[in-house]
């Protein structure tokens, strides 16, 4: 069998895992559904996303230790994920193909010659770092001796991947760079001396942004899969929506349509991850290359590159996506994957300069406190920005989150949805909860977000955690946020209207929202009794809709000084009422009488204590529009300066 | 042919050299990847923090003495207080480092007595250094703009003129305290930074009408060591009183009634808001201090109610006469 078909068959086994993962990443009890299936594993795999959350959170989360495995067999291989299991690249490759197949020998070589704007993704991929990386660079004076082992661990391999990867021919110039070295290291130390314990200076994982991992995951799951939903199978109940999804979507289009005119233009130009597994296989023991310089120079390679590495000339190993097609393509069988280098000589470096490094890398440490400036993690929070159930606090979520958008996918009330802008620039595409749109609330037995993120910015929480029983009776249940009533809107307090239906859908016991009674009195004058028979009353004058103060919820009470009790209206007609008879009444109705028909309502108030934001009042309010119940996330558990009860 | 050979040896110790590079990739990042692996999720809450507790700033042997001296002049009052009480000498000892916490809630020229009042702060300032004080710090965490409350107040040009230092709150001035025995204070930051290296601490506070809580005087003006979204305590005004007052054992506080605020507190806003007392509390049971406080605003303990729960804590005496207070004028 040749390569290429080995790498095909590659291909489409990671892409249609890939496409099963996103199938059964829903809650149910159906084989096709999530029972235990590793809906994260390509996002496990992914090692910019463990490098990512190593470097903000110091640790290396669960499951993303498989991460490690792709590593090592990229720093052994090279760059085989691009090519032979990235189901972003997959697509690409194919849409790819179908964008040259008409194109000439020569018109595929040009376009796939190397451009030197493939470096952007290096500049990409330092810039992410740089945001995630900044909070451990300025933690270099709080690195005591003694203190924190990983951050001295970490801050050592800072240095190192900092000199691997801005000092290029290093032999060639080796006081200079040494000079250099020093300079940006005592530059480093100072700068983090006067930054020490600066409160806009944070870590910001997003290089979930770019990723190829997360976003086809957030493509497919957010945008793909709700449109096709149904067309041959209905996964999901009812249409899925998803807030802000034309941005995704047009993010994915874009990404997708650019194949048709540069085959592969994403992985060359843009992938973050792309662009880390260039610099990890700088060693790889084996590599493509020709095995001998001379050559026809056919350039039937180069038309079949997909990484635009320059396979017939000094081929560029850190573009190399290991695709294959130039060992297949040479007629003269000089293309070779082995251990010896190219005769015809190869680059192994990428092709980012150090002052490119620098500038990248400063940007993406400066770019979270300019991001910060506006307070939104401090006094300027968002109360419109409701976490999912176990989210950790913001900072610590920003760390964390990679806007893969799994708990979106998984979340059976489709209440979990990508935020836009509510979340700040940093938080584009974090899962934020969104009451009107999907099936309900968060529902009170679910606690599927968590056990779907990979990261832990949701962390894995327990039915008991989050309902506060048993082991966490003492803590309490897990808040999201606070209802608050809007008296403006609400049909009892604004509109004479009996409802309830919010105090009705509490899920917590004792409910969370009571009613206390109040009898409003009916729009109209007061209604003059011309006769009584038993509790029929004749009303002088008056023409009433027949039934329409019968629906149980009408009263009526004579107008006098002193209070004294109301009947009950059972039936009317025209101009007669009739009334409930009440043994507690002492005085009766008599003809002259001045009479008020009350409507007896139920106003909802909200228990604070009780409450925990889980949104199915505001789901389920009858003011569809504006809600004239909401929750915004006052009180929510996971921050403590949030907090709206003393006690 | 030798020229190839020599090329293979070359290529082949160059691989060496790769494989040599390639290993040291493949064990640094297994050996960091498992020694940071972390198989358990972070928790929910916010990590363990090292709490913070007040020292204790009284002076021994100097339990429940006041003084109070009548008179328009608040620098002479305070003095002849002071005096009564055996001297500023008996209070602050040479090479001590004093803070005195200010009221400068508010953002309000010294005239609307909304704010400790300047000379006074001032001439504490001059008598503590005078008493062989190595540093005094005066210092608030006010409700308005500090910058803007510690210049309108006065407080900041009367600081600087006495020579001491006026420190502000900053976001790493606090650190988070747990009061023992409270129910409110856990975990809360306090405005600690100026208190930690201080060896005694003097609280100076106008008399004020308060609407929540009836009245703001010396127990109430710890409030301004609380920090976070400490309004939160509103909910339970008295308890949060009492429970500032467990907290704080000062060396001293100043009640200055001079004019009094009668109406429209804590802000006040007018002169009309004000009643000229003319009295000048200086004492070291804040309990007794406010319980005689309440009387120049017309309340009695039982209208404030953080009196009663103080004493019960055994914070100090609500009747402050059974401690005889010294009495004094001067014109």
């Amino acid at each position: 069998m040749r390569i290429v078909r080995a790498r095909q068959i590659s291909q489409l086994f990671f892409f249609l895992l890939f496409l099963w993962f996103c199938v059964v990443a829903s809650a149910g009890e159906r084989w096709w559904q999530l029972r235990g299936w590793p809906v994260d594993w390509l996002l496990q795999l992914d090692p910019l996303v463990a490098l990512g959350t190593v470097l903000t959170t110091r640790a290396l989360y669960a499951g993303l230790l498989w991460a490690l495995l792709t590593v090592v067999l990229t720093i052994l291989l090279g760059r085989f994920f691009c090519s032979w299991v990235c189901p972003f690249g997959t697509l690409h490759h194919f849409v790819g193909f179908l964008g040259s197949r008409k194109k000439t020998l020569a018109k595929k070589a040009a376009t796939n010659r190397y451009h030197g704007a493939q470096s952007v993704k290096y500049v990409l991929l330092v810039f992410l770092l740089g945001a995630a990386a900044g909070e451990l660079l300025a933690d270099l004076p709080g690195l005591s001796p003694g203190r924190s082992w990983p951050g001295w661990v970490l801050f050592v391999l800072a240095l190192l991947v900092v000199l691997f990867l801005a000092l290029r021919n290093v032999a060639s110039k080796k006081a200079r760079t040494l000079c250099w070295i020093l300079v940006w290291v005592a530059v480093w130390i100072l700068v983090a001396w006067a930054f020490a314990d600066h409160s806009l200076v944070g870590a910001s994982l997003q290089t979930g942004l770019l990723d190829p991992i997360p976003l086809i995951h957030r493509s497919v799951n957010l945008v793909i899969l709700p449109i096709v939903d149904g067309v041959t199978h209905q996964l999901a109940v009812g249409q899925r929506h998803t807030q802000g999804a034309w941005l995704i979507g047009a993010v994915f289009l874009t990404a997708v349509l650019l194949n048709l005119s540069t085959p592969r233009f994403y992985c060359r130009f843009v992938c973050p991850l792309g662009a880390l597994l260039g610099v990890l296989g700088r060693y790889a023991l084996w590599r493509v290359g020709k095995n001998q310089s001379e050559c026809s120079q056919c350039a039937r390679c180069e038309a079949a590159c997909e990484g635009a590495c320059e396979p017939s000339k000094k081929i560029r190993i850190s573009e190399c996506v290991l695709c294959m097609n130039c060992l297949d393509a040479c007629h003269e069988d000089l293309m070779g994957y082995g251990t010896t280098p190219s005769e015809s000589g190869e680059e192994v470096s990428p092709d980012l300069s150090r002052r490119g490094f620098m500038v990248s890398l400063l940007s993406g440490v400066a770019a979270v406190p300019v991001t910060r400036l506006g307070g939104a993690l401090g006094t300027n929070w968002s109360p419109m920005l409701i976490r999912p159930p176990g989210a950790l606090m913001e900072e610590d979520f920003l760390k964390r989150c990679i806007k893969c958008g799994q708990c979106m996918r998984i979340c059976p009330t489709n209440i979990i949805h990508p935020a836009c802008f509510q979340a700040g620039l940093e938080g584009l595409w974090t899962p934020m909860l969104n009451f009107r749109v999907g099936t309900s609330g968060c529902q009170y037995n679910c606690v599927a977000c968590g056990h779907v993120c990979p990261t832990a910015a949701i962390r894995p929480i327990t039915v008991n955690e989050k309902q506060g029983k048993n082991d966490f009776a003492q803590a309490g249940p897990i808040r999201l946020g606070t209802a608050f009533v809007d008296r403006g809107r609400c049909l009892p307090w604004a509109m004479d209207k009996p409802c309830i239906v919010c105090q009705e859908n509490c899920p917590v016991s004792p409910k969370a929202i009571f009613t206390r009674e109040h009898f409003s009195p009916v729009r109209e004058d007061p209604f003059l009794v011309e006769s009584v028979h038993g509790m029929k009353v004749t009303l002088q004058g008056r023409h009433l809709r027949p039934g329409v103060v019968a629906t149980g919820d009408y009263f009526c009470r004579v107008i006098t000084q002193e209070e004294n009790g109301r009947w009950k209206i059972l039936e009317n007609t025209k101009s007669v009422l009739v009334l409930s008879p009440d043994p507690t009444q002492k005085a009766l109705l008599e003809p002259g009488n001045n009479l008020e028909i009350e409507r007896r309502l139920k106003q909802p108030h909200v228990d604070l204590r009780r409450c925990i934001g889980c949104g199915i009042c505001e789901h389920e309010c009858p003011v569809s529009g504006r809600r004239a119940i909401r929750v915004t996330a006052e009180n929510e558990s996971r921050s403590e300066a949030h907090r709206l009860l003393l006690s | 042919m030798i020229p190839s050979s020599e090329k293979r040896s070359m290529t082949r110790r160059e691989f060496l050299i790769r494989s040599a590079k390639a290993g040291a990739c493949v064990a640094a990042a297994t050996g960091l990847g498992l020694s940071l692996y972390d198989s358990k999720a972070p928790q929910g809450s916010q990590g363990k923090k090292t709490l913070v507790t007040l020292p204790d700033f009284s002076v021994a042997g100097r339990v429940g003495q006041m003084s109070i001296v009548t008179g328009e002049d608040r620098v002479k009052t305070v003095q002849r207080a002071l005096k009564t009480l055996g001297g500023i000498e008996a209070f602050v000892r040479p090479g001590d480092r004093v803070v005195v916490k200010v009221n400068a809630a508010f953002a309000t020229p010294p005239i609307l007595s909304a704010t400790a009042n300047p000379e006074l702060v001032a001439e504490v300032a001059r008598l503590c250094f005078r008493a062989g004080a190595s540093s005094v710090t005066v210092t608030d965490n006010p409700i308005n703009d500090p910058a803007s409350c510690f210049t309108l107040t006065g407080i900041a040009q009367a600081v600087r003129s006495a020579g001491a230092q006026m420190v502000m709150p900053r976001e790493g001035s606090f650190k988070p305290t747990t009061l023992k025995g409270g129910a409110l204070i856990k975990d809360w930051p306090l405005f600690y930074t100026p208190l930690e290296a201080a060896d005694r601490l003097i609280g100076i506070a106008p008399i004020k009408d308060h609407h929540r809580s009836g009245a703001s005087m010396t127990m109430k003006n710890w409030y301004g060591l609380l920090g976070g979204r400490r309004n939160l305590f509103h909910q339970d005004i008295h308890n949060i009183i009492k429970e500032l007052s467990m907290m704080v054992s000062p060396t001293l506080v100043i009640l200055d009634g001079t004019w009094t605020m009668m109406t429209n507190g804590p802000t006040g806003g007018s002169l009309a808001d004000l009643k000229q007392t003319n009295t000048m509390i200086v004492s070291t049971d804040q309990v007794a201090a406010d319980a005689f406080g309440a009387t120049l605003l017309g309340k009695t303990v039982s209208d404030l109610p953080y009196i009663g729960k103080a004493q019960a804590e055994g914070v100090g005496r609500s009747d402050y006469e059974s401690i005889k207070p010294f009495r004094d004028h001067v014109g």
